[in-house]
């Protein structure tokens, strides 16, 4: 069914890939035009808030009134004030210090799943799989209920005579990383066991009977065959993790602001949409590089197997 | 050699006690009697009962639940398609393009998709609200759907499409009535994940809202940001029973789905 | 005749034996891989563990290995009981079924990979791979990938690896499985030529008789976890020591009958004559005929001293070399007769249908009582 001749592309198989590729185009490509394009508008008390407004309707000349009036205005606010600077710096910082964790601990799960009887794993993935299913705010918000000032963390520790009096633990950096590494833990676990569980196990045997004790064939064979699932679930977490809105708003204090934050800000509280505009683009920027480097993962996982 | 050490034992242990702590805190604490989490006034449905009278709440459910079944629905049949293109469709123009806006939403933060979409409806005058949630909660699941159904088609044992095809079937009737059918349980795997992902998004939500839309998740965030609340423990509480629920007959229906089709292929064999 | 050639495995004098398995056992779950089994394997041979599926060969290899423990026996290496030593301090190195090249390092990253454990230099390592390659005729394949390169390519890098640690016994689980017919002929040459220039002790495990008979020394012949026979390989097609050894190795008849008093045997198809010195026994024996010891004819053969009966060409199974002739004797029993296809002509000498004599002289064959 792969090889067809162009005569034999029925409409059937026309349509089985325009739906998908016409909606995306339409509902996913397109709109990042109209960022791109709001990013240069002016800020105005209006509905919509900004200027120009883009109107198909005009004639030549209201389009050429149309670029004339595009700045760059949002781009050298974000530029200058360091607010925004900090913002960007900060997600960088929460989200790579995450991910860092997030491989420290979703690693010796997906291993330790993978290495587990054949007739268990099933069952495992499941258990790490599900409590994604269930709402992910809800799930953030127990941590509110642990970490709060007069919560089951400071009341667990008080009684252990840890500490003598509640801490807090909210409105903090590790409630961000805490909260973060919760959510983001199948996203980390899954595709390294993916990886892991497909590595044929008589490497490890030759390995042993070469002459290299357990840990040496780890690092030396199991390590490196499981990269392709590490780098996937690093930027599974790490992109994502840079535009998190809802974790620091919840658990994070009010000093600085991951760039989420500060997009939603700009947007719903300052009714600035060409400075959020901007912001977004800008993060956009930051995070090609990295989900080129997924697409390309992605691809060539497809291409190994068909 | 599979030797289940200590380590893995420990570390896989450790790991889901740490992803089910706080829901069975959650759960627990969704029937005490007192609304400090620090003290324990025995068990109650005060809650449960506070919920049901929350008109406010059942109305977000309401619309979160029609805004999820309705998305996912959509996210399915558009993410079958991506993923029977991609693993099917062998070489055409505009491929590349086309895999890089599959797998894109999967990583893209939810800000920027939200934002983008929002200015998509505003740009062309589109009112927002139910519609809007659910186009868009559709664009962002599909990528989801894509990625489950792709890994399923991509293990298919081509031979039974091709001996279905020696036997006279046509290819659309093969696909639909040969390869459809067995795999099924990874669409359906997809169609859950599409909802349970509509059902508890808030960004994209947020952004894409109008009035009189206002989605589950929405309410329970302008809740929660005023402090805790127990009657959000409740609710929390029933949506883990049913999502838990929900799995468990899933995946007793795969694992009889794939008995009997173990069964079948044995027949086969004899 | 009757308690066949070979040993049941036990070395009686001569050097002591390099690899001796002293009553080991082995289960998975209630099922015995391998039964209260003992056998002496001798430094420098070529020893094949040969059996059906299921017979514990490739159990037998990975104790041997390391893989497994026994549950109860001893291995024995050089005289040391080898049981506790994990598999990457035992000097035995083991050539996988199904290769297990690393799939991350090139074909020189894999056959240095076990100079690398013993910390060897890296000019040293370069050096003895370089020598290993050559050795397998792969030089200049170092800096391939293992993706790149064909199967007898990859059984190549696979024995290169297993041999570059000189090993006192080599492991080859059933390394020649995955090749085609003329390759795997080829590649049985070549082992047995490395064999004997290395010196290096050979376990092969295989299912394939042919194989087994070509290039082994010694076979052990095993079914259900147990030794059968234990011989060099003419030993034991000739002279087999049960029914179940003459039927697994090659073709044989069997025909079943009682020793009379006067030393022949009393069959359906009349009394034949066979080799003097048959031990006496009133039990049923059965007298194992190979198909190519046979004569067949279409006239009676005088009758001087031979076995002869008279049947019916069944069925002809024509090899290009030789031709499988299953014959219809009196007694609706079949005889498999084989039959050297000389006739320039190229067809078989007979035809389904024909009428024939087959004649042995009475020493050929054995008598089984097992």
């Amino acid at each position: 069914m792969s090889a067809t001749i162009k005569s034999e592309r029925s409409w059937g198989k026309r349509a089985v890939v325009l739906l998908p590729y016409l909606w995306l185009a339409i509902f996913f490509l397109a709109p990042f035009a109209i960022v791109l394009k709001i990013s240069l508008s002016q800020t105005a008390i209006a509905q919509p808030p900004y200027v120009p407004v883009f109107d198909l309707a005009s004639g030549w000349q209201d389009l050429q009134d149309f670029f004339a009036r595009l700045t760059l205005d949002g781009y050298r606010l974000i530029g200058s004030d360091p607010i925004y600077l900090f913002s960007y710096l900060k997600s960088l910082q929460i989200a790579g210090v995450s991910t860092a964790i997030l491989l420290l601990i979703g690693y010796p799960i997906g291993y330790g799943i993978a290495r587990s009887p054949r007739g268990l794993q099933p069952l495992l993935v499941m258990l790490v799989v599900l409590p994604f299913w269930t709402s992910f705010l809800i799930r953030v918000y127990a941590w509110i209920n642990i970490l709060q000032r007069d919560g089951l963390l400071n009341d667990v520790l008080m009684r252990l005579h840890i500490i003598h009096e509640p801490a807090a633990w909210l409105a903090s950096d590790t409630a961000i990383y805490i909260g973060i590494v919760y959510s983001y833990l199948p996203f980390m676990v899954l595709p390294l066991y993916a990886t892991l569980e497909k590595m044929d196990e008589t490497l490890l045997e030759a390995a042993a009977d070469l002459g290299a004790p357990r840990a040496r064939a780890f690092w030396q064979v199991t390590m490196p065959l499981s990269l392709p699932g590490a780098a996937a679930g690093t930027l599974l977490c790490f992109i994502p993790i840079m535009g998190e809105f809802v974790i620091p708003d919840l658990l994070g204090g009010s000093r600085t602001l991951m760039i989420g934050q500060t997009l939603w800000t700009e947007f719903f509280f300052n009714r600035d949409w060409p400075v959020a505009s901007a912001i977004a683009v800008a993060l956009l920027a930051l995070l090609v590089l990295p989900i080129l480097l997924y697409e390309r993962l992605q691809r060539r996982q497809l291409e190994r197997f068909r | 050699m599979r030797r289940t050490s200590r380590f893995n034992v420990v570390s896989v242990t450790l790991g889901l006690a740490f992803l089910y702590l706080p829901i069975a805190i959650l759960v627990i604490y969704s029937f005490n009697a007192s609304r400090l989490v620090t003290v324990w006034g025995g068990w109650s449905l005060e809650w449960y009962r506070a919920l049901l009278n929350d008109d406010a709440m059942l109305q977000a459910a309401w619309i979160s639940l029609r805004v999820a079944a309705l998305s996912a629905t959509a996210a399915t049949v558009l993410g079958t398609c991506a993923a029977v293109t991609l693993v099917r469709m062998g070489r055409f123009r505009g491929r590349l393009l086309f895999s890089g806006m599959v797998y894109a939403p999967l990583v893209m933060p939810e800000v920027i998709t939200g934002l983008s979409l929002l200015l998509l409806f505003v740009t062309f005058n589109v009112d927002r609200g139910f519609w809007t949630i659910a186009i868009a909660h559709t664009t962002l699941t599909l990528c989801f759907v894509t990625v489950i159904v792709q890994a399923r088609l991509i293990g298919f044992d081509r031979t039974l499409e091709e001996a279905a095809m020696d036997l006279g079937c046509p290819p659309l009737k093969t696909f639909l009535f040969v390869t459809l059918p067995l795999i099924l349980p990874a669409i359906a795997a997809g169609w859950m994940l599409a909802f349970s992902l509509s059902l508890d998004d808030l960004v994209i939500a947020s952004f894409t809202t109008g009035p009189g839309a206002t989605t589950l998740p929405i309410r329970i965030y302008s809740q929660v940001r005023l402090g805790v609340k127990p009657e959000i423990n409740a609710i929390c509480t029933i949506m883990v029973t049913v999502v838990a629920l929900g799995t468990i007959a899933a995946s007793l229906m795969m694992k009889r789905g794939a008995a009997r089709r173990g069964r079948a292929a044995l027949g086969a064999q004899v | 005749m009757a308690d066949g050639g070979g040993t049941r495995g036990h070395e009686e004098s001569g050097q002591p034996a390099l690899v001796r398995f002293e009553q080991v056992s082995k289960r998975f779950g209630d099922v015995a891989a391998v039964d209260a089994l003992t056998l002496d394997i001798r430094q420098g041979e070529f020893f094949a563990l040969l059996g059906p599926s299921g017979c514990g060969k490739t159990t037998l290899l990975r104790l041997l290995a390391g893989f497994e423990a026994p549950n109860e026996g001893r291995i024995l290496l050089d005289g040391d009981d080898i049981g506790g030593v994990p598999p990457h301090h035992r000097p035995v190195n083991m050539m996988f079924q199904s290769y297990a090249l690393f799939p991350h390092l090139t074909v020189e990253g894999n056959v240095g990979f076990g100079l690398r454990q013993e910390k060897v230099g890296r000019r040293e390592r370069r050096e003895r791979v370089a020598e290993m390659l050559a050795l397998v005729k792969l030089q200049g394949f170092g800096k391939r990938r293992v993706g790149q390169l064909s199967g007898g390519e990859r059984q190549r890098v696979a024995l290169a690896r297993s041999l570059i640690k000189r090993p006192r016994v080599l492991l080859l689980d059933e390394p020649l499985a995955a090749l085609d017919k003329k390759l795997r002929a080829e590649t049985q040459f070549e082992l047995m030529e490395l064999q004997r220039n290395l010196g290096t002790t050979f376990v092969i495990v295989t299912h394939d008789q042919e194989e087994a008979m070509i290039v082994s020394d010694r076979i052990a012949v095993m079914n259900q976890g147990r030794l059968v026979q234990v011989a060099e390989p003419a030993e034991i097609y000739e002279r087999p020591n049960s029914r179940w050894a003459a039927d697994f190795l090659g073709e044989v008849t069997l025909i079943e009958g009682y020793l009379n008093e006067d030393g022949t045997l009393a069959t359906r198809l009349g009394p034949l004559r066979v080799g003097a010195g048959t031990a006496k026994t009133d039990d049923k024996v059965w007298l194992a005929l190979r198909p190519e010891k046979l004569r067949m004819s279409a006239e009676r053969p005088a009758a001087d001293g031979l076995n002869t009966a008279a049947g019916i060409v069944f069925e002809v199974g024509y090899r290009g070399d030789l031709s499988l002739y299953k014959v219809q004797l009196a007694d609706r029993s079949l005889m498999k007769v084989a039959l050297a296809n000389t006739s320039a002509r190229g067809k078989a000498q007979f035809a389904v249908k024909d009428v024939v004599w087959l004649s042995w002289p009475r020493d050929t064959g054995v008598l089984l009582t097992d």
